[in-house]
This record gives C-alpha cells, sequence and structure tokens, in this order.
C-alpha cells in the first residue's frame, strides 16, 4: 500500500468516526417516557412464585401479586392488602380484614378464601410459612373480608411471615390458582398487584412484559418504602429485556436503550461510573452474605473440630477481594451468620476472623482434630463470577490448610445436582462448594436454611445441630425484638460451635440506572413510584 | 430426479431417529438436574425430589425415551419443564430472528465473498490476492465475539448508527429490521466469507489452468465472460459443497452472536436450555437443527446437477 493511500484511508475512518448518528426509527417520545426498559439479572424462566426461590421469579412476583403485610425499610411489617389486623384469645386468633375494592387482574374481587387458599400453598412449600402453618390449628376465611387464624401457640411473627420480602413471597392469588398442587408450576398470572403480566408479549429467555393495572388502588396512607406503603405505578408499561452478556448490557445503559439493569458486573464497574448519565446505587442494604458449606456427612467436614479449625484460615476480605474488587465499598468483612446491621446481627463469637491468618497453627489443628488425609472435594460453579471468585480463592485456602483437594470445576446446573447426593466423595458426593443468597433471606432464623440444624432433613451438607434447631424454635416464640435478638445472639454462639458453614462476607451489588429515573425504592428491584423526570 | 428426492426424503427419518436417540442419551448421562434449578438455591432436598417426581424425571430411561419419541411421532416437540410451554410455541417465537440472521449473512456473504475469491484468483500472486488471502486469515482466525465486540463499540456506541442489542422483527418495518441486524450479520459473516473466498479463489485456480479456458481466451472473450460465465460456473460445485457445510458453522456463529447482540434466536434458546437442563427444549432445538441440515444436503446435492449436467441421479 502506498503511503498516500494509507493516509487517505485513515482521514477516512476519522471522518467516518465524526458523522452524526443515522437517523432511528422514530419513536414518540411521550410514549416513550411512559416504558420502563429494565435488564433483569438473569431470564425469567418460572413464573410462579412458590414453585421456585429465584430471585428474579420474586421480582416479577412483586410486580403482579400483592402481599397482605409488607415489610419496611425498618423490616417492619406493615398492613398492605389489609384494612386491619387484630389478634384475640391471648394472641392466638389472628382476624386479618382486607380492604374493599381489591380486584385481580382478571376483574374478579380479591376474597377471604383466595387469600386463604393462597397462605395454604405458600405455606407448603415456604419455611417460614411451614413454622407459620405448623402453629396453625385452623385457617378460615370467616367473611369475603375477614382471614382467621386460629393458632396452636402464640405465633407473633404471623404478619412478618406474611410480609417478607425474601424470596417465595406469600403472593396472593385467585383460589382457583392457588389450588394448584405446590409442586407444580402456576403459569396463569393473574395477581392483584400494581402491574399485569403480559403473556402475549412475552418471549422466555428474550423479553418480559407488563403494563400498569387501571384498577389497583395503592394504600392510602403509609409511606412507600421497600413493599410497605403506597404501590404507585407510574409507567404504562414496564419491559424486562434479558441480555445475557454483561459487555452488551452495559453498553446498552451507556447508549440509552435500557434504562436500569439490576445486576452490573463488578468488572465493569469502573465503565459505567465514568459515564456521567448512569447512576450506581445500592437498593439492599442487607447485601449478599457468601458461605463456604461443608457436607458434614462424610470424613473429614463430619468432625466438628475440623470445621472450627478452618475459621482460623479464613480472611473474608480476601473472598470479597476476589469476588467485588479491592474497593470495600462493594464488600464487607467481619460477617456473622447475620448481615451485618440487620436487627438480628451482633458480634458474638465474631473474635475468630480476627488477627492475621496463621495457616501453619490450622494445619496443626486439623491433624490434631483428626485429620487422615481422606480426598476433599471442592465443587466451583465457573460459570457464575462470584462463585467462582469464591471457589477459587477457597481452593487456595483448603490447600493451604494442608487437605487433599480435589478441585471439579463445573457449571452450577451439575453443582445444583451433585450437592444433592448423599453419597461418599469419591463415590459422586462432595465435600465443599461456595455460595451466597441475598441477606433478606438470612436476617432472621425464619427463612435462614443455611443456619438449619436438622440433619438428613436439613439444606445441603446436612449438619445435625439439634442446639441450634431449639433456638430456632424459641425464637418463633419470642413475643419482643429485644428477646429476638438474644436468641439470634445464642444462635450465632452456637453456630460458631458447630459451624453449619462458614461466614466468608457478603458483597454489596449496586444497582445501575439512568440519571432520568427517580424515586428508585431501597431493598429489591421494585416498579412502582419510580418515574421519570 | 424425482424418485432420487424421494429416496432421499425417506432416508432422513432413521437418521432423525439415531439423532433423537443420541440427543437423548446424551442428555440422559449428562450430569445436571432441572429439578433442583427450578426449585432454587435454597430448597431443600425432599422439594427437589417432589419436584422431580412432578416432573416425570424420576422415571426409567425407556419410560422416558419411549414416551417422547412417541410424542415425536406424532409431531409434539413437548413441554417446556421451566416455562410449561409447548417447545414448538418457543421455536416457532425465535426462529424468525435465527433465520433472518442467517439469510441476512449468507447473502451478503455470498454477495462479496465470491467476487474476492475470483479476483484473488484472477490476480493470483499480486497484492490484490494477497490482501484478500489476509483478509480471509483474518476473518477465519478471528473469534466472533471479538469482532461483534469490536463492531458494537464503533458503530453503535461511537457513531450511534445502529443498536447495541436487540432484534426488531419485519413486520416492524425494513429499515428497523435491517438496522438491528447490519451489526450480527457482519459480525458472523466475517468467518463464512472467509472461508468461501478461499474456497472460491482455489476452486477458480483450478479452472482457469484448464484447456477450455485457454481456448475461450485465444477466441477473444473478454476477462470478464471468461471469470464469470465460464470459469465459475465450472468452479461452482466445490463452492455450493462449502456453503452448505458452512452452514454448520453459521449454527454455531449464532449462537455466540446471539448472545452478544441480545437477538431473542434460537442459539440463545439453546443456550439457555442447555444451561438449565431444560431437555424437551434441547431435544426439540437439535433435532430441528439436524433436520435443516439434513434439508440443506440434499438442496446442495440437488445444485451440483444445475452447476455440472454430467451429474445425474
Amino acid at each position: 500500500m502506498q503511503r498516500r493511500t494509507l493516509l487517505q484511508a485513515g482521514l477516512a475512518a476519522t471522518a467516518t468516526l465524526a458523522l452524526p448518528p443515522l437517523a432511528r426509527p422514530a419513536l414518540a417520545a411521550p410514549a416513550a417516557s411512559r416504558v420502563l426498559r429494565f435488564i433483569p439479572q438473569a431470564d425469567l424462566a418460572v413464573l410462579d412464585p412458590v414453585w421456585t426461590t429465584a430471585y428474579v421469579t420474586r421480582n416479577h412476583a412483586l410486580m403482579v401479586f400483592d402481599t397482605l403485610f409488607g415489610i419496611d425499610a425498618q423490616y417492619q411489617p406493615q398492613l398492605q392488602m389489609l384494612e386491619s389486623a387484630t389478634t384475640e384469645d391471648s394472641d392466638r386468633t389472628w382476624r386479618l380484614v382486607l380492604r374493599p375494592g381489591l380486584k385481580f387482574h382478571d376483574g374478579t374481587p380479591v376474597l377471604a378464601r383466595d387469600c386463604v387458599a393462597s397462605i395454604g400453598r405458600w405455606g407448603k412449600r415456604d419455611a417460614f410459612g411451614q413454622a407459620l402453618l405448623s402453629a396453625t390449628n385452623e385457617l378460615a376465611a370467616a367473611d369475603d373480608r375477614t382471614i382467621v387464624f386460629r393458632l396452636k401457640r402464640p405465633f407473633p411473627l404471623l404478619p412478618a411471615a406474611l410480609g417478607k420480602a425474601a424470596s417465595s413471597i406469600a403472593a396472593i392469588m385467585p383460589e382457583r390458582l392457588a389450588a394448584t398442587d405446590p409442586f407444580k408450576q402456576v403459569t396463569d398470572m393473574v395477581g392483584s398487584g400494581p402491574y399485569r403480566f403480559k403473556a402475549d408479549e412475552r418471549v422466555p429467555g428474550a423479553r418480559v412484559v407488563y403494563e400498569r393495572f387501571a384498577d389497583y388502588v395503592p394504600r392510602a396512607d403509609g409511606v412507600a418504602e421497600w413493599i410497605a406503603g403506597p404501590k404507585r405505578a407510574l409507567f404504562d408499561r414496564v419491559e424486562w429485556t434479558v441480555i445475557p452478556d454483561a459487555a452488551t448490557a452495559a453498553a446498552a445503559m451507556q447508549n440509552g436503550e435500557a434504562d436500569w439493569w439490576e445486576q452490573p458486573t463488578f468488572d465493569l464497574l469502573p465503565l459505567l461510573k465514568g459515564d456521567r448519565h448512569l447512576v450506581l446505587e445500592q437498593l439492599d442494604p442487607t447485601g449478599t452474605p457468601a458461605m463456604m458449606r461443608m457436607n458434614q456427612l462424610f470424613p473429614p467436614f463430619d468432625n466438628p473440630a475440623i470445621r472450627r479449625a478452618l475459621f482460623g484460615a479464613v480472611d473474608q476480605a480476601e473472598f470479597m477481594t476476589a469476588v467485588a474488587g479491592t474497593d470495600p465499598a462493594y464488600w464487607r468483612a467481619n460477617v456473622g451468620f447475620f448481615p451485618p446491621g440487620s436487627p438480628m446481627a451482633s458480634p458474638v463469637g465474631m473474635e475468630v476472623f480476627a488477627g492475621p491468618r496463621d495457616f501453619e497453627k490450622v494445619k496443626k489443628d486439623i491433624l490434631a482434630a483428626g485429620y487422615k488425609g481422606e480426598r476433599v472435594v471442592l465443587m466451583i460453579a465457573t460459570d457464575f463470577p462470584v462463585l467462582q471468585a469464591m471457589g477459587n480463592v477457597g481452593a487456595d485456602v483448603l490447600k493451604r490448610c494442608g487437605f487433599n483437594l480435589d478441585v471439579q470445576a463445573t457449571d452450577w446446573g451439575t453443582v445444583v445436582q451433585r450437592r444433592a447426593k448423599k453419597d461418599p466423595p469419591d463415590k459422586g458426593g462432595w465435600s465443599v462448594f461456595f455460595t451466597a443468597w441475598s441477606g433478606l433471606d438470612q436476617f432472621n432464623p425464619a427463612g435462614h436454611v443455611g443456619l438449619r440444624g436438622n440433619g438428613l432433613n436439613a439444606w445441603f451438607g446436612w449438619p445435625n445441630a439439634p442446639r441450634l434447631e431449639a433456638l430456632r424454635e424459641d425464637w418463633f416464640a419470642a413475643s419482643t425484638p429485644v428477646l429476638q435478638k438474644k436468641i439470634c445472639e445464642e444462635m450465632q454462639r452456637q453456630a460458631f460451635i458447630d459451624v453449619p458453614y462458614i461466614p466468608i462476607g457478603e458483597y454489596l451489588q449496586p444497582t445501575v440506572r439512568r440519571d432520568s429515573l427517580s424515586g428508585v425504592l431501597k431493598g429489591v428491584p421494585l416498579f412502582w413510584n419510580v418515574h421519570r423526570s | 430426479m424425482l424418485g432420487y428426492i424421494v429416496r432421499r426424503v425417506l432416508v432422513t427419518i432413521p437418521v432423525m431417529g439415531v439423532v433423537a436417540l443420541f440427543v437423548f442419551s446424551l442428555l440422559y448421562l449428562a450430569p445436571g438436574d432441572p429439578a433442583a434449578i427450578i426449585a432454587g438455591d435454597q430448597a431443600s432436598p425432599e422439594q427437589i425430589a417432589l419436584i422431580r417426581a412432578s416432573l416425570g424425571l424420576d422415571q426409567p430411561f425407556l419410560v422416558r425415551f419411549g414416551g417422547w419419541a412417541w410424542r415425536i411421532a406424532h409431531g409434539d416437540l413437548g413441554t417446556s419443564i421451566f416455562t410449561n410451554l409447548p417447545v414448538a410455541h418457543m421455536i416457532a417465537q425465535r426462529i424468525e430472528p435465527t433465520l433472518s440472521l442467517m439469510l441476512l449473512t449468507l447473502v451478503v456473504s455470498l454477495l462479496i465473498a465470491v467476487p474476492l475469491g475470483v479476483l484473488a484468483a484472477a490476480r493470483q500472486g499480486t497484492a490484490v490476492d494477497r490482501a484478500v488471502m489476509l483478509f480471509a486469515v483474518l476473518g477465519f482466525s478471528t473469534p466472533v465475539f471479538v469482532i461483534g465486540y469490536l463492531l458494537a463499540y464503533v458503530f453503535a456506541l461511537r457513531l450511534d448508527w445502529f443498536p447495541v442489542q436487540g432484534y426488531m422483527p419485519l413486520a416492524g418495518g425494513f429499515w428497523p429490521f435491517l438496522r438491528a441486524l447490519i451489526l450480527p450479520a457482519a459480525t458472523l459473516g466475517g468467518i463464512y466469507i472467509a472461508l468461501i473466498a478461499r474456497i472460491t479463489r482455489a476452486s477458480m485456480l483450478e479452472v482457469l489452468s484448464q484447456d477450455y479456458i485457454r481456448t475461450a481466451r485465444a477466441k477473444g472473450l473478454g476477462q470478464r465472460g471468461v471469470l464469470f460465465v465460464h470459469a465459475l460456473k465450472n468452479a461452482a460445485v466445490p463452492i455450493v459443497t462449502v456453503v452448505g457445510l458452512g452452514v454448520a458453522l453459521l449454527i454455531g456463529g449464532a449462537v455466540v452472536t446471539e448472545s452478544v447482540f441480545a437477538i431473542p434466536g434460537l442459539g440463545r434458546l439453546t443456550v439457555d436450555a442447555i444451561l438449565r437442563r431444560d431437555y424437551p427444549v434441547i431435544q426439540g432445538v437439535v433435532l430441528l437443527f439436524s433436520f435443516a441440515y439434513v434439508v440443506i444436503n440434499l438442496l446442495v446435492d440437488l445444485l451440483y446437477t444445475l452447476f455440472d449436467p454430467r451429474i445425474r441421479y
């Protein structure tokens, strides 16, 4: 190529970059401004919030369905679909009265019997619901607007259970849908929430559309906080576009093709921060506490002394730096069994994480506890960057502790299948894996399945910790927040003895939105109150 | 000819049967449990077992395969484990973007690659030939996602000519449809253009050395006539073969391209289904792709007779 030709090509390229954009297809501005374009954390594969605990389904359910109570920013349950909630008979009877004028999306009125059926179905699947129903003698509709709980014993946490924002919310649906077996999916999305699901516009794996439910009546009182207070839908339509590739989602935000991206990846945060039209903020103050979960059916982790010895090797900051980077604005160390800042969190037993990590001492402690060189199978899900980062740090920690480590890198689909196996690690079972959930699922003993100690019926890893189970029962019966907190302190003390899992810190997942959006509520992604300014 | 077509179509049936058995067996043996994925991270083992039973996933291999094969034989691809929607409906929703992307890529690639290959052959050993071959090597060796990100950065983010992501159906207007597909088609086309240009050049070089080409030139036929009327037609058989074989390349490339540009096509449907272990969807899509591939091979065989009258079936 001649020098002149090269220069001409360079000039042409520069001129091309300076050209104005091609005309876009015309979209009437007022119509566009009434549409909220959202990129969810994952595809909405399952619609039924009772059938799955997936967060994306919970977020969808909060748009379509309403709940009897709703927690506020202080994690206190407030009346939502209810006009009143009263107790009688030494708190053994609850009378819940529905607000007048509530309607389902098919135009039928919301009746007490719909709520009874919905609670019954939800209570067969959700841990908090199961606890509530096990304390219930009778759940009935006294009339069209009154739901009556007759309890075997007082259950002061009834409003908290029915108003939870963690996964598997107590969604109210018509009786005909709520009569479905809780182990079968409901796909007819008829709720009474502020947005109506547009089944005809759904493209699974790509697009979900909601439109404002014109007959929804927001509460007249209260403050819009989390899922409490008036739910005013201010957009005509909310369109979820599933963008699996993080770089593409970031580009869509920068280009103005999307208004709100629920979970930007940590590696892209510097890029997004640099865009003056984008706002990064953390919605969920409970964060995402992560854990190292061990299989307690087989050596070496059937030995509590070995599990306890591992505390000396865990540097939570190291784990979280691998997950979320060096900016401590996006993670917290010194995390116990309840998320820092949440009502049940306490410093009890946290000294195990203090001071420098001493791997030689941990090695000696593990050998002294009886470790005989058994193979430790660590499963790492490589298709989720966060889980992969935890797994990689965990592998290094376990190696340095002297374990005979067998790292098995695979996808999450394989991990969730294999972790259900109760076979020994050398016969297709496992020893360790890492995971993380929203702090909302861990902020009290009700839904905190990682803290259960009910042996073979417990969550994967199957810890047998009778004292933890007894304390959990006490917590349900505790009548005041002070008592509840005291019990949780005791639970944390016991957890550091039984070690159902090892907390490895928590990361603070930010969300990113265009600066033209205002009124985004804290908590989980919520689509009421938010508007375009 | 008609007899040949009928024979080929009939042969398709056992081929699809073998594909079906192979795909089903592979998925049965592969690790993963859709029930565990459906139930979510915090579900108990007992809940997962109940979901598995409700979906019939606890049935023995032969019962599951028999039921599935019976439904397939009746034209029913089954129902997605996750969405509860018929697989045929999900494929129908996704087929337009993928077909549009592949057709546009195919047409644009042929329009670019064949003249490039002819040009390179006609100017063998010159800078033009080397430039075309350099482009072909680059096109072949650069991963599709790298091309995709580069094009999106320049033409979508910097110049704002095209959208970063998404798909606009043809029903929404031709320009919006085309505008959304230009970058993905350019991304996917790179490797395809490289492949066809190389084959066209090689095939043309062989034909251009034949005696009848020398005769045509001696008779005073112009360069264009020699290249495009006499040589290209005779060089077409290997080109058509590679175009047909390259459809598999397009299918693989579409999976990546659809992910990069968030196009709701069959490629993404396949990836999502594999990650979730949504067996009926994976089986349905793989069967469809296999069927399409068999049909394309049949078409390629039939096209041979068009370009070379000596070939008869």
